[in-house]
């Protein structure tokens, strides 16, 4: 029984948050959002020279075998930080199915480009009816020759407006909400037949909404097996909300920081805000909340490691209620705390909110996974 | 990060486990489970089966009587009592009064008290409340006077718990009136059966007897039952009441009662199907095993700092621990509550001794739920917990 982090995980702590200290201010942050594609490639370089982008890749393949508390551990900094540039599509979703489920030539092919910075990568899995219901695809996989040809239509993937590949769920057999004959697509974004209409997201991101019409890539591009890979999507997209997690405590955290400061400076009546005790106990209740986050967090990240597939979903769930939850009673506490400017778009206090407010609605919201941690008989 | 324990922890839960299985009275355990008072008797035979096994005072210092447990395995055994579930050793005795003897007291105070706390041969209470003085403890009246080797207390003292069973008080009186209000205040123990000390009951809304008021009228006390120095008495108290950070949480007995929501909820129908098989109550009822599955996170984060760096600094975390443990404590009667539904009403008149058979499986629901609303008052209430995060945590 142990939470502290090991000295190398502190040493990577001080060297993510010291990296994001010195290059990620808000006004910085303003500056990436008119970049091309709504973020820095100068910070992508320098994440990348920091080795966070091989973080959790196997040495032999360049990466650093570092765990599910390492990811924890930049993806609260990134939350904190309200970071623009695409670590969980690359990093997290995408070298998740080439670490879990590539094979030694798509590992080769695509990882060491996502290591040093050169590559990145989206996920294009949500449709118009999917909703958070990872085995409805209607996208379709359809056999020719060795290869497959790929139509179908896939919306807000992050990061698709830049992706150099998009990693695609498709349909190779079966009905829409069949658990089976679901496939994984390496689809280089430069394909022909690939549409993008990108767009900003609330919370500052960017996506895009892709259309695939005929789109043709080879056998090799089909990670693991092209009729059975929920199980993957499930592991995987699981990996995503342990990471949404830790990002969601740690904007929490600068939230929770922001309004304090707030209360101790703002001054009504002749004295700071923060004497009145019907807002002390606001600011307590919200680190109530944070704190039960963080530490279904930490739950989530060591469920990671759990041997049974249904026991860390169970896990992984309601950590993201708790989450959800708790993102949603900060956020809208902060607002409120910070009055009237709170409502500005030049205050910082509200983009986290919006950022809070969209990680709920990923990969399931809070009454899905209420759902999911009752249909997997509780947690007690 | 680690969230396993160990093997030898592993084992010391089998062992706490075991011996609770074959040594708390049955009875005991049952009318535990029904949420009913047990009576004096019933809990002394029980801590003395437990001090007999040498766990009556398991975290006081080896010397006096303790294990030398890790905070690890405190928390094991807290949580295996909590759930078997039997009731804890005499928290007025073992976790308030004691620590302040063994910490502040001299070596004779020593000798004469600490082995009847272990021994249960005196049961204590605990003299902090009064009618004027709730969350604002340190306003309190009731006054010692010094006459030669005697202090003559006159006073009042309320929400008094057991105080009916007790042998011995610890009593926060006021030893200088001049000083400021903290400064003035000394820790002073006495027989309860000394002149001049009434105990009133006090009936709580669950028809219940557990507190009450008791009245000091020129009670005559020997000097020598001060404990530490005169006007002290405020930092034995905060002591006191820092002492126990994580059994607050109570998440065994939470969990205790989740089981017992479930096993009700499978047999009582509504709409020709059991209860637990409607969506929304499963739904409420996982709600609630989410909130507690991060408290006792929480819990153990606080536990485990402790285990490797000591109980120094307290934990920001902790300060959770009460809000969100009484606030879980509750939601989990209501949910009782709402399984039984309208068979909630019946008022069984012969109370804790469940002779009305008939209702033996609902009777303490209702008075339960009642009697749980205590939890986010006393101890400091939810409101003085959020004062001390504000403070303490925030800063502000």
């Amino acid at each position: 029984m142990d939470f502290d982090l090991s000295e190398e995980q502190r040493l990577l702590k001080e060297s993510v948050d010291g990296l994001l200290n010195d290059s990620y201010d808000f006004d910085s942050r303003k500056k990436y959002r008119a970049e091309k594609g709504g973020w820095s490639k100068a910070v992508w370089g320098k994440l990348a020279e920091q080795g966070l982008l091989g973080l959790p890749f196997a040495e032999d393949d360049g990466g650093f075998g570092a765990g599910a508390v390492e990811t924890m551990i930049v993806m609260e900094a990134l939350g904190k930080a309200l970071l623009l540039e695409p670590y969980l599509a690359t990093v997290v979703i995408s070298g998740g199915f080439l670490r879990r489920g590539g094979s030694a030539a798509q590992k080769a092919a695509h990882i060491p480009g996502i290591i040093d910075g050169s590559k990145t990568f989206a996920f294009a899995q949500l449709e118009k009816n999917s909703r958070y219901d990872l085995q409805d695809v209607s996208t379709t996989a359809k056999k020719k020759g060795d290869g497959w040809v790929i139509d179908g239509e896939k919306f807000v993937v992050l990061n698709g407006e830049n992706a150099d590949t998009f990693i695609v769920t498709a349909r190779t057999k079966g009905g829409q909400r069949d658990a089976n004959g679901i496939g994984l697509f390496l689809v280089p974004a430069d394909a022909k037949g690939i549409a993008k209409k990108g767009y900003p997201t609330q919370d500052g991101l960017h996506a895009a909404d892709v259309t695939f019409t005929g789109v043709e890539v080879g056998a090799d591009s089909a990670i693991g097996d092209p009729e059975n890979g929920l199980a993957l999507i499930e592991r995987v997209v699981d990996d995503a909300r342990i990471a949404l997690c830790a990002e969601a405590v740690g904007a929490m955290d600068e939230s929770l920081k922001t309004t304090v400061e707030y209360l101790k400076t703002r001054t009504q009546f002749g004295v700071p805000i923060g004497s009145f005790q019907t807002l002390q106990h606001r600011a307590a209740d919200m680190f109530v909340a944070v704190e039960q986050a963080r530490s279904m967090s930490m739950f989530a990240t060591m469920a990671s490691d759990f041997d049974d597939a249904k026991e860390r979903a169970t896990a992984v769930a309601a950590a993201k209620v708790q989450i959800g939850k708790s993102a949603k009673f900060v956020g809208q506490q902060a607002i409120q705390l910070h009055g009237g400017i709170g409502m500005t778009q030049e205050a910082r206090i509200g983009h986290y909110f919006k950022r809070l407010t969209m990680i709920e609605n990923t990969f399931g919201d809070t009454d899905y996974h209420l759902r999911r941690v009752t249909n997997g008989g509780g947690l007690v | 990060m680690d969230l396993s324990f160990s093997k030898e922890e592993v084992a010391f839960r089998d062992e706490v486990r075991e011996f609770f299985k074959n040594n708390v009275p049955p009875e005991t355990r049952k009318k535990m489970v029904e949420g009913r008072h047990l009576s004096k008797d019933a809990m002394v035979a029980w801590w003395r089966i437990l001090n007999k096994k040498g766990w009556g005072v398991s975290h006081w210092p080896k010397e006096y009587g303790g294990t030398g447990w890790s905070s690890v395995q405190h928390y094991i055994f807290n949580e295996e009592l909590q759930m078997h579930p039997a009731p804890a050793p005499l928290a007025f005795g073992v976790s308030m009064v004691g620590p302040v003897i063994y910490t502040f007291g001299n070596e004779k105070q020593k000798k004469q008290y600490l082995p009847r706390i272990a021994s249960v041969d005196d049961w204590w209470c605990q003299g902090f409340s009064e009618p004027g003085s709730g969350s604002d403890l340190a306003s309190l009246k009731t006054k010692a006077e010094r006459k030669g080797d005697k202090y003559i207390i006159n006073g009042q003292k309320t929400w008094t718990t057991l105080a009916q069973h007790a042998d011995m008080i610890f009593c926060l009186c006021r030893t200088d009136t001049t000083a400021k209000k903290q400064m003035g205040i000394s820790f002073i123990v006495f027989d309860m059966k000394s002149k001049g000390v009434t105990v009133r009951p006090i009936e709580t809304i669950d028809g219940g007897h557990e507190v009450n008021e008791v009245f000091f009228d020129d009670v005559e006390v020997p000097v020598e039952n001060l404990i530490g120095e005169e006007n002290k008495g405020w930092d034995y108290a905060k002591f006191l009441l820092g002492n126990e950070r994580t059994g607050i949480a109570r998440v065994g007995v939470s969990k205790e009662r989740l089981r017992r929501i479930r096993d009700l909820a499978s047999k009582v129908e509504s709409g020709g199907k059991p209860i637990i098989e409607d969506q929304k109550f499963r739904e409420k009822l996982a709600e609630v095993e989410i909130e507690l599955k991060a408290l006792e996170l929480t819990q153990l984060r606080v536990v485990a700092d402790e285990n490797k760096h000591g109980k120094g600094k307290p934990n920001p975390a902790s300060s959770v621990l009460k809000i969100k443990g009484s606030e879980i404590q509750q939601t989990t009667t209501e949910l009782l509550m709402e399984v039984i539904g309208p068979f909630a009403s019946p008022y069984d008149e012969h109370g804790d001794e469940g002779s009305n058979e008939s209702m033996d499986w609902t009777a303490q629901i209702a008075p339960s739920y009642f009697n749980n609303r205590k939890v986010s008052i006393y101890g400091g209430s939810n409101e003085i917990q959020r004062n001390i995060i504000t403070k303490a945590v925030l800063g502000l």
